[in-house]
């Protein structure tokens, strides 16, 4: 047994394997100081909360009181490991400033009050708004961190009981364009790959994706394949020197904005020397002859320029792609967050579709997810979607979600596209939406161009409901808020990116009179008395397993078939990947086998979008371009992004996150260790921009746009020449501001960012930004407190390492069989 | 022949329609989506009518191949000012009259794509009829944005 300090070592130690060989099991535990695993009274089941990876693992409980955690070694997606935020996160539950209490606000301030109270106020003015204006003044924002049991609800209560067209989760923030991109190529989302396609790639390509830093589990599959016999080559696209471009064998850097243009030039090559599979697009896609027409016009050298990346380089990394025989590819905010997202994205699924790379061990493709059960808000409706990945512009999908939620189909709105969450504060600032109830998410920090989301949070005329497990940001701008159970403190399931579903049992009792999200919803919904249509409640469960049990039957024949899963069934073993029905008992590893998709017409989730205007294909259109449901390459043109750096603001700004913290830091900054390895705010810049203003390591710098001034002490990185980075985790819930900046600059990145999105996914871009940078104060040898295990790593000497010390240690128990443990 | 017609017509329908988009982008500035994409799309008829200049020496006419519309000071004005009328509703009216405008002056443009593809293969004008079928798709688009995002604006404006 191994003790590792984890913040130092974000991926512990590594158990090298070689290509399709089973990767070895390392038991990850972190207790809470002075506690063996002898001091542990029980070990409930759950999984991890504070990324997209969904890794198993047991929560420990002494008493009332959770412990620590312990990686499930029988789990198929981690083998027992944890990353950092796993293994010290949960230190958040047992914060001693949890909301325990309901508040309302009396006279401008928020006070104490009862649970009949504020539920009576939430309640009063819904009816009210119903009254008055009807269905559109309501509007639900909720998140990607609730339970699948919870999101079913709210998208029952809200579609059917509500009928309000106004629901959305931050999930827009972090996993739209995912969904819109297997959407545009496949018909319907789903992700075609699994995990278990990294144990045999021999090429893996990341494209926007710091994995390393994002799904730390995964990461540490990647490095023991690294470390192996006969290792994987890695692609990175990235302006950052992330952990993943070191590894890389090619790394490109486009110039932020250009993704599009690099992945033309990608399949250009591709396609000009014959590295397309003709007989797999011939047998099981439509579009190519307008993909190939379209990426005529991009050549290599065209990009070269435009990325500003060397032309040798995208040559380089599009022989790799085009010659892998396994080819695992990935994506993430860097694409979903830039300009053209959608476009950018569903250019990757066209390389595994030229490359008939799918539905094969190997070749997995992962249109990544950010939070732990994004998954969820889209399967169960909550991002406005329809449940079970129904079209909503199919009248008979609609007919059909009626009858299971017994329902008049008129009753469901589906008259447009649901409204996204940029809209649905467009409409609040318009002031047609008067309604807002917010779930487990903080826009007050999250959002772009804060100063704008403040003014339309903070309006009179807007009841702010907020329901949380602390008094974020946005909560200090409530009416009402409402105190929730987190993880661990209720039961539910929910489903990470490669389909795995997991049981998360509750461990204790939720503090003071914190309650579940979904007891908030169904009372809700109770003392709002929505009924079916036969004058029964709408909402016929009364706790997470019957609502499981609801939802299966709503996924009865939808490519998210749930069907064959039960409580019974996930307790005690594995996670469980989803389609999993009569046909498939054990679950689906890899959807997608023999070219056969779910894009049929009558059965696909969207007819598509055009990649540059958005518009929606009609029915018909559809049809006649794919009559019996094939893969669809679609191709796009180049449209330059839309902010451009100047003389006045140089710079190009992008936002993203660090190792250490999750979203707003509502959590992480409640860890000891997680807080200490990454304090305080931080931007980077490249060592010839630094050299060239004469800026030192750890000065104080003011970044602003015209939107904004943030102020953060400077690490110089390996950051792309041009390029400023903020992470964006920094608000000001344990500032003196509290809910906003102090002064005339803050710290959260998103005071910066400009208010444009991706017309396909409707993702807000915050990797767009023109920047000015300016010295404040000189550092005087105090470097910035960015880690320098990450991507923020120094490129100067005399930083001190990121460093966890006493605390900060996990255990490692490793296998006894073979896997070359040292 | 009157192909010089039709393109200087055409040449017309697509000045306007930049212009058009142009003008609502500058009006909805509040309204992100709309302010950017409008101007996205404006730029494939301001591409047009370089094309169309280019070619209409062909035919016996003299087109100016600098798009009109490009904005100047007094549109960013108008931006400010809608950035500042963005926060009351009567916006919502004005977005839905302006999509309205721009669907039937896209609408109108791609019926001259058409006619001007129909001269062009009768009088066999291969270079002519090839610009007509790479312009004519991007106008069909512009038609489908507009009507979309009308399709899309209109529930919450009208019973709200």
């Amino acid at each position: 047994m191994n003790r590792v300090d984890r913040i130092a070592e974000p991926w512990g130690t590594r158990t090298p394997y070689g290509p399709g060989e089973t990767w070895p099991t390392r038991v990850d535990t972190h207790l809470a100081e002075g506690l063996t695993e002898d001091d542990v009274d029980r070990w409930v089941q759950s999984a991890t909360v504070l990324h997209s990876n969904g890794d198993g693992l047991d929560i420990a409980v002494k008493g009332d009181e959770i412990v620590g955690v312990r990686g499930r070694a029988v789990d198929r997606v981690n083998h027992g490991r944890l990353g950092p935020k796993d293994l010290f996160g949960w230190q958040a539950n047992n914060s001693p400033d949890r909301l325990t209490k309901p508040l309302i606000r009396r006279d401008g301030e928020l006070v104490e009050t009862d649970w009949d109270t504020a539920m009576d106020a939430v309640v009063n003015r819904t009816k009210e708004l119903l009254d008055e204006q009807g269905p559109s003044a309501i509007s639900f924002y909720t998140t990607g961190q609730l339970f699948l049991e919870e999101y079913y609800t709210l998208g029952l209560i809200a579609h059917g009981g509500i009928g309000t067209n106004h629901v959305d989760g931050n999930t827009r923030l972090c996993t739209a364009t995912a969904a819109a991109a297997l959407k545009e190529s496949f018909g319907s989302d789903g992700q075609p790959g699994s995990y278990t396609d990294i144990d045999s790639a021999d090429v893996i390509a990341l494209f926007g994706h710091n994995m390393a830093e994002t799904q730390t589990v995964l990461w540490t599959r990647i490095l023991d394949r690294l470390a192996g016999p006969n290792p994987p080559q890695v692609i990175c696209v990235d302006p950052r020197e992330t952990p993943v471009a070191r590894a890389a064998a090619v790394h490109l850097a486009p110039r932020p904005g250009t993704n599009l243009m690099l992945m033309n030039a990608l399949l250009h090559e591709v396609i000009a020397n014959g590295w397309v599979d003709e007989e797999y697009v011939s047998a099981h896609a439509v579009g190519f002859a307008e993909l190939r027409t379209r990426l005529a016009d991009y050549p290599p050298e065209l990009a070269a320029q435009v990325c500003d990346v060397p032309v040798e380089q995208i040559r380089a990394a599009a022989r790799i792609l085009g010659q892998a025989r396994r080819l695992m590819s990935s994506v993430l905010q860097g694409f979903y967050q830039g300009a053209q997202a959608t476009a950018a994205a569903t250019q990757v699924n066209n390389l595994h579709v030229l490359r008939g790379m799918l539905g094969k061990p190997g070749c997995g493709l992962l249109q990544m997810n950010g939070q732990p059960t994004a998954q969820n808000t889209r399967e169960c409706g909550a991002d406005g979607d329809l449940p079970a990945f129904r079209n909503w512009s199919n009248e008979e999908h609609v007919q059909d979600l009626a009858r299971v939620w017994n329902l008049d189909p008129m009753q469901i709105p589906h008259y447009s596209p649901p409204t996204h969450a940029m809209q649905m504060f467009r409409y609040a600032e318009e002031g047609s939406i008067c309604f807002m109830w917010v779930q487990a998410t903080n826009p007050a920090v999250s959002l772009p161009e804060l100063g704008r989301v403040r003014e339309i949070l903070a309006q009179d005329r807007l009841f702010l409901v907020v329901q949380d497990m602390f008094l974020s940001e946005t909560a200090q701008l409530a009416d009402v808020v409402l105190p929730a159970a987190g993880w661990g403190e209720k039961t539910g399931t929910f489903t990470n990116v490669d389909r795995t579903v997991h049981l998360s049992e509750k461990a204790v009792e939720p503090p003071g009179e914190a309650r579940p999200d979904l007891d908030i919803f169904i009372d809700f919904s109770r003392r709002l008395g929505l009924q079916d249509k036969d004058g029964q409640p709408l909402v016929k469960w009364d706790d997470p397993e019957t609502a499981f049990e609801g939802w299966k039957e709503c996924t009865r024949g939808r490519p998210c078939d749930y069907t064959g899963l039960s409580y019974a069934k996930l307790r005690g073993g594995s996670g469980i990947q989803w389609p999993c029905n009569d046909e498939h008992p054990d679950g689906t590893e890899r959807i997608y086998v023999d070219g056969q998709f779910w894009a049929a017409p009558d059965y696909c989730e969207s007819y598509g979008r055009d990649l540059v205007t958005g518009a929606p294909l009609s029915p018909t259109e559809y049809k006649a371009m794919n009559p019996t449901g094939k893969a669809v390459l679609k191709a796009a043109e180049y449209v330059p992004p839309h902010e451009l750096p100047s003389q006045e603001f140089p710079f190009q700004l992008i936002t993203g996150r660090t190792l250490y913290h999750f979203h707003t830091r509502t959590k992480t900054a409640r860890a000891p260790q997680l807080q200490k390895a990454a304090p305080e705010v931080w931007v980077e810049l490249s060592a010839s921009d630094a050299a060239d203003r004469g800026f030192q390591e750890g000065d104080l710098l003011e970044v602003s746009t015209p939107r904004g001034r943030v102020e953060a002490r400077l690490r110089i990185s390996g950051i792309r020449p041009g390029v400023a980075f903020l992470p964006f985790h920094y608000g000001y819930w344990d500032t003196p501001g509290n809910s906003q900046p102090d002064g005339e600059r803050g710290r959260a990145a998103n005071e910066l960012t400009m208010t444009d999105w991706d017309p396909v996914s409707k993702q807000p871009l915050f990797k767009s930004a023109a920047a000015r940078v300016e010295r404040l104060a000189a550092g005087d040898g105090r470097p910035s407190a960015a880690p320098t295990t990450t991507a923020s790593r120094p490129v100067v000497d005399g930083v001190p390492p990121t460093r966890g010390g006493p605390g900060a240690d996990a255990t490692e128990q490793f296998a006894t069989t073979a896997g070359g443990a040292r | 022949m009157k192909l010089g017609l039709a393109i200087e017509e055409l040449h017309r329908s697509e000045n306007h329609l930049a212009g058009a988009l142009l003008a609502m982008s500058d009006r909805h500035k509040a309204d992100h989506e709309v302010f950017h994409v409008a101007r996205d799309i404006a730029r494939w008829s301001q591409e047009h009518v370089r094309a169309l200049a280019a070619i209409g020496g062909d035919f016996g006419v003299d087109l100016d191949p600098e798009p009109k519309g490009d904005p100047n000071v007094l549109e960013r004005v108008r931006q400010t000012a809608s950035d500042l009328l963005g926060r009351s509703s009567a916006p919502g009216l004005l977005l839905l009259a302006d999509l309205r405008h721009v669907y039937r002056e896209a609408s109108g443009t791609s019926l001259d794509w058409e006619l001007l593809a129909q001269g062009a293969q009768g009088a066999r004008k291969k270079e002519l009829l090839e610009l007509a079928e790479r312009c004519h798709p991007d106008t069909l688009r512009q038609v489908r944005w507009a009507n979309g995002k009308l399709k899309e604006s209109a529930t919450q404006v009208l019973v709200s």
